[in-house]
């Protein structure tokens, strides 16, 4: 079963966001990790990473229905 | 000088005055501050805060009011902010902090400008390349508000001097540019106990955060990526004005709320601006 993730990408990354990012389509139990390298995105670009707003880890686990957003490290002034 | 002689002084300067929405008010106007200034043994800073004091409101500040009480503004007046790095991010955040009423700014940069920083740095100017930043800040302040004392360093902070340089501030803004420096300035801030306020940014896309003494702050934002690599993806997007400037008066926002002890505080919270998709959203970092 297909589950929807609604996912935003920052700065740099948004020329990874898929042609839907609002409606991205996971496997249920997929990790985050395995969604940046399915859009080809550098994992050391994938600093920080927020599903529902709270700071989570590459690793954490997506059901489906999660607002995911990453972004990179900025540094600029 | 007694208090109630100053008050009497100030007073006799005073004129009566309307807010827009037509109550009354008392002012008191820049050029009788400065008249003052010359022939009183008081700052102009002090001459403000007295007449405060005294329900008497320097016209400067009288736009502030009633969003901000007496009491505010004599805080505010009371206050000294440092301001670390005086490019894009400093150059908003000491226009602000200048005409908001910092009392003291201590403005720190060892650069100077050069002819890249003129799309969005508010203190350069075409004949200010290669003259120093702090010294920029430092007249420019003098224009907008010459009560305002400023203390300035023409030199780059590091872990020797910084701990004398912001010994007197009740705030530290992080203005930088460099990732690693700014780990290294919360050290320093939370050695001093001293709350920072911090922003970076990339593009159209940028940070904010406070950070109070003993918080993890910067370390949640960057982990370990802040002793790699001091810059981040700022150098393939470069750093728009208009996201500086959002930017910068955010940290001014979080500054005075710091100040006043009053609103919400970006503390343990990332605030996440994106000026392409107009997302503003509150990350939580614990």
């Amino acid at each position: 079963m297909t589950a929807y993730i609604d996912l935003k990408l920052y700065a740099t990354l948004k020329k990874f966001s898929p042609p839907s990012p609002e409606k991205y389509p996971v496997e249920p139990g997929t990790t985050v990790l395995s969604v940046i390298e399915k859009l080809g995105i550098p994992k050391n670009e994938a600093k920080l990473v927020f599903i529902d707003g709270i700071i989570s880890e590459l690793t954490t686990p997506l059901h489906g229905g999660e607002r995911v957003g990453i972004f990179p490290p900025v540094g600029g002034g | 000088m007694k208090d109630e002689n100053l008050a009497n002084i100030i007073r006799s300067r005073a004129f009566k005055s309307l807010f827009p929405d037509d109550t009354p008010y008392y002012g008191l106007a820049s050029d009788q501050v400065a008249t003052l200034e010359k022939s009183l043994p008081l700052s102009a800073i002090a001459i403000e805060i007295a007449a405060l004091e005294n329900d008497i409101i320097p016209e400067r500040y009288v736009r502030n009011f009633k969003a901000f009480s007496y009491q505010d503004q004599i805080a505010l007046l009371k206050s000294t902010v440092a301001i670390i790095g005086l490019g894009g991010l400093g150059g908003g955040v000491v226009e602000i902090l200048a005409r908001i009423g910092i009392g003291t700014l201590i403005l720190i940069d060892g650069d100077v400008f050069e002819e890249t920083n003129l799309n969005r740095q508010m203190l350069s100017t075409q004949n200010g390349i290669g003259t120093s930043k702090a010294v920029a800040a430092q007249q420019r302040v003098k224009k907008i508000n010459s009560s305002v004392s400023t203390i300035i360093y023409k030199e780059f902070l590091d872990e020797q001097n910084g701990p004398s340089m912001l010994a007197e501030a009740n705030v530290i803004v992080d203005c930088l540019d460099s990732i690693t420096t700014r780990l290294m300035v919360q050290e320093i801030a939370n050695k001093l106990q001293k709350p920072m306020v911090s922003s970076a940014l990339a593009g159209a896309s940028g940070q904010v955060t406070t950070i109070l003494p003993g918080d993890k702050g910067l370390t949640l934002i960057y982990g370990e990526q802040a002793r790699q690599s001091s810059t981040g993806v700022e150098k393939s997007l470069g750093c728009l004005p208009q996201a500086v400037t959002v930017l910068s008066a955010l940290e001014c926002s979080e500054v005075v709320k710091v100040l006043l002890n009053r609103g919400a505080l970006l503390r343990n919270r990332l605030l996440i601006v994106d000026l392409h998709s107009n997302d503003f959203e509150i990350m939580h970092l614990l």
